[in-house]
């Protein structure tokens, strides 16, 4: 069982990590880390069908979700670490600890007599085996897993409804409110203008150049202006008016050399 | 091999994600860690499958997994309805059940 030791000192510090970490997108990873660990400790105790399920529905489903609702509120919502209740974190590692110190010493006491191991049971394969105690013993407990499912899977689409309380605008109302912007506030009607295209930058942080030289802040997007990682292009700029002077120079030293 | 490191294992994993539920104030971490603490009891349910030598443990570990799943949809849920309302997913901010 070298596996095991290998494992689970490995499974402890990523669990730890998981508690400590105070990016919720680094707790998520060392989470997976745990759970596929956990699976190949299912695979080293006899329950291949474990294994496989652990895998699919924890690292695949489960994990998949805790990302996507992640991503969605915002990855760099970071705890703060205030606390606002005084003590309470170092109460709860003092529980914790008394907990585990409970636990191992009621562990030790007991005695497990011999390991049966799972060799005659799983005479006819793990999933057979399993299957035949789903669908026999707890065959109720199974079928009232279809209702609690379908109970989860229905109360998660109504809180994630949204009512829309507003009619949704249509083609012709965008174009009046256009209009009616023109009209009131003098805004540009058209589309807002494209980044800048230069020779040696096209990206989207690029910021167009009004005629009289000054960055039209129109054609950046307002995120990446709050941001502050509009490009300057004010080197850009001083290059642009390198050239025009080697030109000038150019042109007049062509109308001296034709008189 | 003897199933009390499995189990130690199990305990230790299971103290963590209580320590992480009560310490952490992230709604999202504040799940992670109760997902822990149900992977630990299913590790716990594993080896007592091995220990006993009938796969009852094992059929429990499946329920637990089915249960965790169910758990996990609904709370995400909730968390974004929380958020959607607050503008935040920590703990704290959720104090008062109805504003």
């Amino acid at each position: 069982m070298i596996i095991f030791w290998i494992l689970a000192p490995l499974m402890v510090v990523c669990a730890l990590g998981m508690v400590i970490s105070r990016k919720a997108v680094h707790s998520a990873l060392l989470l997976a880390v745990v759970m596929v660990s956990l699976a190949v400790l299912y695979a080293a105790q006899q329950a291949p069908f474990l294994f496989a399920v652990q895998i699919i529905v924890y690292t695949g489903a489960v994990l998949m979700l805790f990302l996507f609702v992640l991503m969605l509120v915002g990855v760099d919502a970071s705890d703060s670490l205030v606390e606002t209740l005084r003590g309470q974190r170092l109460v709860a590692i003092l529980i914790g600890l008394v907990f585990v110190v409970l636990i191992v010493l009621g562990l030790a006491q007991t005695t497990v007599g011999t390991v049966v191991g799972l060799n005659n049971a799983n005479l006819d394969g793990n999933v057979p085996g399993v299957a035949a105690l789903l669908f026999s013993t707890y065959v109720f407990a199974f079928e009232v897993t279809s209702a609690l499912l379908i109970t989860a899977a229905l109360g998660a689409m109504v809180l994630a409804h949204r009512e829309r309380l507003t009619p949704k605008p249509s083609q012709r109302d965008v174009v009046r409110q256009r209009m009616r912007d023109y009209a009131d506030r003098g805004l540009h009607p058209g589309p807002l203008p494209a980044p800048g295209t230069f020779a040696r930058h096209n990206s989207v942080d690029t910021p167009a150049l009004l005629p009289d030289g000054t960055p039209s802040q129109l054609s950046i997007s307002r995120v990446m202006r709050s941001r502050g990682t509009v490009r300057d292009i004010a080197g850009d700029r001083s290059a642009i008016a390198e050239v025009e002077a080697e030109t000038q120079a150019q042109t007049q030293a062509l109308e001296r050399s034709e008189r | 091999m003897s199933p009390t490191p499995f189990l130690v294992l199990s305990a230790l994993l299971f103290s963590i994600g209580t320590v992480g539920v009560l310490v952490r104030r992230n709604a999202i971490v504040v799940f992670m860690c109760v997902e822990l603490m149900l992977n630990a009891s299913n590790l716990a349910f594993v080896t007592f499958a091995r220990t006993t030598g009938n796969l009852d443990g094992q059929v429990a570990a499946f329920f637990v997994m089915v249960v965790a799943a169910a758990e996990v949809v609904v709370g995400l849920a909730i968390i974004m309805t929380i958020f959607r309302t607050r503008r935040s997913a920590s703990v704290d901010d959720a104090s008062l059940l109805k504003y």
